[in-house]
């Protein structure tokens, strides 16, 4: 059990500890195939800080960024996110916990179809509780910031990618998250979007100090962060400086 | 997480597939209003019955000559002319008897100035009305001094009286039956239809014995076509009917063994009987119209299976922005009761106007209660809640990575 308890000076966000992740697969030739993702991770990571996770394809970056966001548990080891140990947390928990402390942007930026930008970014709210009027004046405050205030109505499909993944990051930011979790958030957009987006973030980080962990393969986009975690078959091989 | 804003979740997902929203709301539409119809239907078949029941009078009897066999022939009940005068005298006085009204029956030309009108001419005893329970609308029934002075006095009909004397007062005027003039004494209140189907208002009643001196003349020498015989209570009619038969074969004389020249019919038991075939009917219908409405249900589980596998993305995405399972249990389940509520409202407005529909068109009696609307509602709720619990169960049991992988 936990005996290692966690560190909590008021510096750590996430702290993980020989996190492993194995799938059990029933191919339907040869029965259960166990396939482990994930090598005993551990990992720190203070409030305010901006790190990238990089590796290849199949490295185990997005494993550890779902079990990061709550989206899944881990086989063994241990998370403490906020000082919570979050690793063995029932569904309804880890859904609030995704709800009020974590914000997610996805590279296809799974925004809710045949909704506006302002409904968008009001859902969390709706399931943390708060009330439509207020949820929307909220919406509406953070869709002005990342300069959309004149696309609250707009549908996703009417909006530029770009757009869209400002809405997505407005919805990530509107339950005042500590923490915002970004998988490929610029792997659908071109160069230009991509830095703009990267700046939306190195903002939120640099003034409202909101710790980001960036999933990427791209070594520019990484280089907006401020430390790089790469990962090689499940395990993390180095955890540093940007430019390694 | 305020159920509120779930509804209102539930209802822009129904919004956003109109056409599909729409359709499967037609199963529930349909299988509500067949319900409420069929309900109605069977309702009214079952009041019809009542009625005719209750316009028999209560604990009746029908004593009816015949059912004798003469040799090897057997003739059918009423066809011979057995029963006298007297039987029904000697019945009356019977302990387990309240009342007993002998009757003979003929047809006969009605006049009244220019209008005529063949119909069913009854002779009875003053009795009779308070046997059938059946008071008079305007005047009075013929008096046991009509019956044994054999006075010329006729009691009226509704449809007799409307179509004799049209908005005419019939009462103190005379018309002729046979070419005889009678009396008019009073109009009977209308009774509608009996449980053979006969009009019960048409027809016209005189004194037993004006009519088998001067009217059937020959027809009747001193017997009765039948009687009716009302027993003292429910309670002991069976008592009653052994009673009856026992004294009917004594003053025939029939021998232990013999055939009685006589039958004894009770209307309870039949009545029991008709009302008993009403209320099968009504559950037929019943059961036939619920299997629409499971057709119904069944099709709202297949539409929302349907829209879970579609909208698994939407689910992941939900999940990962905060919804918990109960979340999206409830949403999912609030659509397919919404479609169901929508479509049982309806339903119950679809079956009424049905029901008044076939009310019109096939003159049938249709009973719309409360209860009927009632019962069909919450039907369709239970089927929404019934068949909307495994899709929606499904929905919240994914699992939030793999929802969101979802292509």
């Amino acid at each position: 059990m936990a005996s290692v308890q966690p560190d909590s000076t008021a510096e750590s966000l996430i702290r993980v500890e020989n996190l492993c992740k194995t799938y059990s697969l029933d191919n339907g030739i040869n029965g259960t195939v166990n396939s482990q993702v994930l090598y005993d991770v551990s990992l720190n990571i203070n409030r305010g800080e901006f790190v990238a996770i990089m590796g290849h394809s199949g490295s185990g970056k997005s494993t550890l960024m779902n079990l990061l966001g709550c989206l899944d548990t881990p086989s063994s080891g241990h998370y403490w996110l906020a000082g919570r140990d979050v690793a063995a947390l029932p569904e309804n928990e880890l859904a609030r916990v995704r709800n009020h402390t974590i914000g997610f942007v996805f590279q296809g930026f799974n925004l809710l179809k045949r909704m506006t930008a302002l409904d968008n970014v009001a859902t969390p709210l709706l399931y943390a509780g708060v009330g439509r009027a207020e949820s929307r004046r909220r919406a509406l405050e953070l869709l002005r910031q990342t300069g959309l205030g004149n696309f609250a109505a707009y549908q996703p499909n009417q909006l530029s990618g770009g757009q869209q993944q400002r809405v997505a990051i407005s919805r990530a930011l509107v339950n005042n998250p500590q923490l915002i979790l970004a998988d490929e958030p610029t792997g659908n957009l071109d160069t230009q979007t991509s830095g703009e987006i990267m700046a939306v973030f190195e903002r939120l980080n640099r003034e409202q100090g909101i710790t980001i962990v960036l999933v990427t393969h791209e070594n520019d986009v990484a280089a907006y962060a401020h430390r790089l975690v790469r990962l090689k078959d499940g395990r993390v091989v180095h955890d540093g400086g940007v430019t390694a | 997480m305020n159920l509120l804003a779930i509804i209102g979740e539930a209802l822009r997902a129904l919004r956003l597939n109109r056409l599909r929203t729409g359709l499967t709301m037609l199963g529930m539409i349909i299988g509500v209003a067949a319900v409420v119809l069929m309900l109605s239907i069977g309702q009214g078949a079952q009041t019809t019955v009542n009625q005719a029941i209750a316009s028999m009078g209560s604990n009746l009897f029908i004593v009816l000559p015949g059912a004798t066999s003469s040799g090897a022939m057997r003739q059918s009940s009423g066809s011979a002319q057995t029963l006298t005068l007297g039987d029904a005298q000697a019945v009356a006085s019977l302990p387990s008897i309240k009342a007993v009204a002998p009757i003979i029956t003929g047809t006969a030309q009605l006049n009244f100035g220019a209008n005529n009108w063949s119909t069913v001419v009854t002779g009875v005893t003053p009795d009779y009305f308070k046997v059938r329970n059946w008071s008079t609308e305007d005047g009075e029934v013929f008096s046991d001094t009509d019956f044994r002075s054999a006075a010329r006095v006729v009691v009226l009909g509704q449809v007799i009286a409307k179509n004799l004397f049209g908005d005419e007062d019939p009462t103190g005027k005379t018309i002729r039956i046979k070419k005889s003039p009678f009396l008019v004494t009073g109009v009977l209140a209308a009774k509608g239809q009996s449980l053979d189907g006969r009009d019960q208002d048409d027809s016209v009643f005189i004194p037993l014995t004006t009519g088998q001196r001067q009217i059937f003349g020959s027809q009747f020498p001193g017997t009765i076509r039948f009687m009716m015989v009302q027993g003292k209570s429910a309670e002991i009619m069976e008592e009653a009917e052994s009673e009856i038969n026992q004294l009917l074969r004594q003053r025939h004389r029939l021998a232990e063994g013999m055939d009685s020249d006589f039958t004894v019919r009770n209307m309870a038991a039949l009545a029991a009987v008709a009302t008993g075939a009403a209320k099968v009917m009504s559950l037929m219908l019943g059961a036939i119209a619920s299997v629409s409405l499971l057709v119904g249900g069944i099709g709202i589980m297949n539409i929302m299976l349907v829209s879970v596998t579609e909208r698994t993305r939407e689910i992941g995405i939900r999940m990962a922005i905060g919804a918990n399972r109960r979340a999206i249990l409830t949403q999912f389940l609030l659509e397919a009761l919404v479609i169901c509520i929508l479509g049982g409202l309806a339903g119950v407005a679809l079956g009424i106007g049905g029901a008044w529909a076939v009310s019109q068109a096939a003159d049938m009696v249709v009973v719309i209660t409360l209860g009927m609307v009632g019962l069909a509602f919450l039907f369709a709720s239970a089927v929404g809640i019934f068949f909307g619990f495994y899709p929606a169960r499904k929905a919240a049991a994914l699992r939030p990575v793999e929802a969101l992988r979802y292509e």
